[in-house]
């Protein structure tokens, strides 16, 4: 289905034409199907797309987290050498929350309500690190001085209740650093925190992750976040990535059209007062009832024929370079515009 | 295991819990008496002023400096009897529900977290456990495997365990879609760690509430059986074999001081505790509220 991107020395994560399946009342749907990316050791990717394109899908993937009606049909996610679609539960518990954190959308409910914070963060260390009680506890205050928690020695002993959402995603990235992961899950953590708080956290996560150098899968919707955090970005539409490549060229030379239209959608500084943005026509597609061939070819300004019949591969552009890559029937292998 | 059944419940929330609790008045009042009546059973053999089966000259002798409460028909000392009941209530009520908690806790939990055909196999069995006539089968069960102490707790914890499966599994459904379990799987525990030490103490509140409630129960079965003959036997004393005494007329017309002292208890015994289970419903319902 897809090209296999490349792998380098230094790939940490490489999930290769992923597909996501869950049996509903309805019949099946796949919110993911067709995904594809890779992570660099130290690296932070986005995933970035509308509401219910299946970026949290893909992360509970790649974590084996799906609920029971879910399962990967096809598709393998290597992690250092190991797929993890096809280990068995004990081993993918070994990998979670040690070699893969995760930190989730909502820090208000992500902390259990009657462990103490220091109860929670030691949890983590002595099962995965064997440290003892002691140990931990102490090593859980230093996480939290370093996420910049104040009165980190007090705070230990409270329950998450008394902190603020800001602070508690704070708890959270502690948590998810606390056993020095390869790569952390980041699924919208900002997303419910308020914009200058928001600020706060990205550029904590921005200075840890250099600091420790884990590499991070960061999901967004927000383009703003993207061009703050990224190293590369993975667009997805629809339950499939549609472009990926570096965040540079995905803001300078965007190639694929729902790229192009979603960076024309957002308001810039120097847009003038009296101009309008350009919506994209249309919504996205319902995953009962997707289009044939192209996903997003009914909202796309340059559908052809061909986009109606065959669903494009993402293929990397450029002489096999292979970073940047984009599923659609307007390029070719090396990149150039097809005539149409 | 048993230590992560106690609530691990903060500073902040348990004071704020007492708080409530002590503005509940019948609660407090109730509280003190439960544990006098605790004491009086452990210290029984301090406090009785007799032996409880020593069989005195003077049968269904009037209350006197003698004997404070009067002697029964067989010439034992009611007073001590009194005191010596206390035992069997306080085991009766504290057992049987330790045997049911730990049942109906277990079978909710699997029940509410697996779901699917486990939950469904769990719930038609706890249907059958709820649709027996309670009383008729406690007593043929006590009366196959023999009345005693034991087989009453056994027998009552077996058959009383189905509301609190219940309770739990209602509340574990509502825990584990919660973010802070999906967030203990992500960190890669087990599931045996994520019921009990994730789960299970964010639903104790009801568990607590119904089991106190449940004491209450378990003593007024078990005087009810000890009345009917099928409970505790004698000459071992309980309030409720003490209480069948009235079923002899004259007993019943002419000596009240054999059979209103164990009624009483009895009485009060429920009563202080059905108003400690109102306070502590009052004090935790909205503890989740952090």
């Amino acid at each position: 289905m897809s090209v296999t991107p490349p792998v380098t020395a230094s790939t940490l994560l490489r999930v290769d034409g992923l597909r996501t399946e869950f049996t509903t009342d309805q019949g099946p749907i796949t919110p993911v199907d067709g995904v594809g990316f890779t992570v660099a050791a130290g690296e932070t990717l986005c995933l970035v797309g509308e509401s219910g394109s299946g970026k949290s899908v893909s992360a509970l993937s790649i974590m084996g987290l799906l609920a029971g009606n879910g399962r990967i049909t096809e598709g393998s996610v290597m992690f250092e050498g190991q797929d993890l679609a096809g280990l068995p539960e004990p081993e993918l518990r070994r990998i979670r929350g040690h070699a893969i954190a995760m930190i989730f959308q909502e820090p208000m409910t992500s902390l259990n309500p009657v462990l103490t914070i220091g109860d929670q963060l030691a949890e983590t260390m002595i099962l995965h690190l064997g440290l003892t009680k002691a140990e931990a506890r102490q090593r859980a205050i230093e996480l939290l001085e370093k996420v910049g928690i104040p009165r980190a020695g007090a705070v230990v002993d409270d329950h998450p209740h008394r902190l603020s959402g800001g602070m508690r995603q704070r708890v959270m990235i502690a948590m998810a650093l606390s056993c020095r992961p390869k790569l952390i899950i980041a699924d919208e953590p900002t997303t419910a925190l308020d914009v200058t708080i928001q600020a706060q956290i990205l550029r904590l996560m921005r200075e840890l992750s250099a600091e420790t150098g884990t590499a991070t899968i960061f999901i967004t919707h927000d383009l703003g976040v993207v061009a703050e955090m990224a190293d590369r970005v993975a667009v997805m539409y629809a339950g499939q990535v549609v472009e990926e490549t570096d965040v540079y060229t995905l803001f300078d030379q965007p190639k694929h059209p729902y790229t192009v239209a979603l960076l024309r959608s957002i308001p810039h500084i120097t847009t003038p007062a009296g101009d309008r943005l350009t919506p994209i026509s249309g919504s996205v597609p319902s995953l009962l009832h997707l289009p044939t061939g192209c996903r997003f070819r009914e909202r796309c300004p340059h559908a052809m024929d061909r986009c109606t019949t065959e669903l494009p591969a993402l293929r990397p552009l450029g002489e096999g370079e292979g970073t940047h890559s984009v599923r659609c029937w307007l390029y070719d292998e090396t990149g150039t515009a097809v005539s149409v | 295991m048993h230590k992560r059944l106690e609530p691990e419940t903060g500073q902040s929330s348990a004071r704020l819990m007492i708080r409530r609790f002590r503005r509940h008045r019948l609660a407090v009042v109730g509280l003190v008496v439960v544990v006098l009546m605790v004491l009086m059973a452990a210290l029984a053999p301090l406090l009785a002023p007799d032996d409880p089966n020593r069989i005195f000259d003077k049968f269904e002798s009037s209350p006197s400096g003698e004997h404070l409460l009067g002697t029964d028909s067989v010439g034992r000392d009611v007073l001590s009897r009194l005191i010596y009941g206390a035992r069997v209530s306080m085991s009766v009520g504290v057992g049987a529900v330790v045997v049911y908690v730990v049942i109906g806790v277990l079978l909710g939990l699997l029940a509410g977290y697996y779901g699917g055909w486990v939950d469904q196999v769990l719930m038609r069995i706890t249907d059958v456990f709820m649709s027996f006539p309670y009383f008729m089968v406690i007593l043929i069960l006590v009366s196959v495997l023999g009345p005693s102490l034991l087989t009453i707790i056994v027998v009552i914890g077996a058959l009383a365990w189905p509301m609190i499966g219940r309770l739990v599994r209602g509340s574990v459904l509502s825990i584990k879609g919660s973010d802070y379990v999906q967030a203990a799987v992500a960190l890669g525990y087990r599931t045996p760690r994520i019921l009990f030490r994730h789960i299970l103490p964010n639903a104790l509140s009801p568990i607590v509430v119904n089991a106190t409630f449940g004491v209450a129960q378990a003593i007024i079965l078990e005087s009810g059986l000890s009345f009917l003959g099928m409970g505790v036997r004698p000459p071992a004393a309980s309030w409720g074999n003490m209480l069948s005494e009235a079923q002899s007329i004259t007993v019943l017309s002419s000596q009240p001081w054999i059979w209103i002292p164990p009624g009483l208890m009895i009485l009060l015994a429920v009563l202080a505790i059905n108003f400690v289970g109102d306070g502590l419903r009052d004090s935790m319902e909205s503890r989740s509220e952090s």
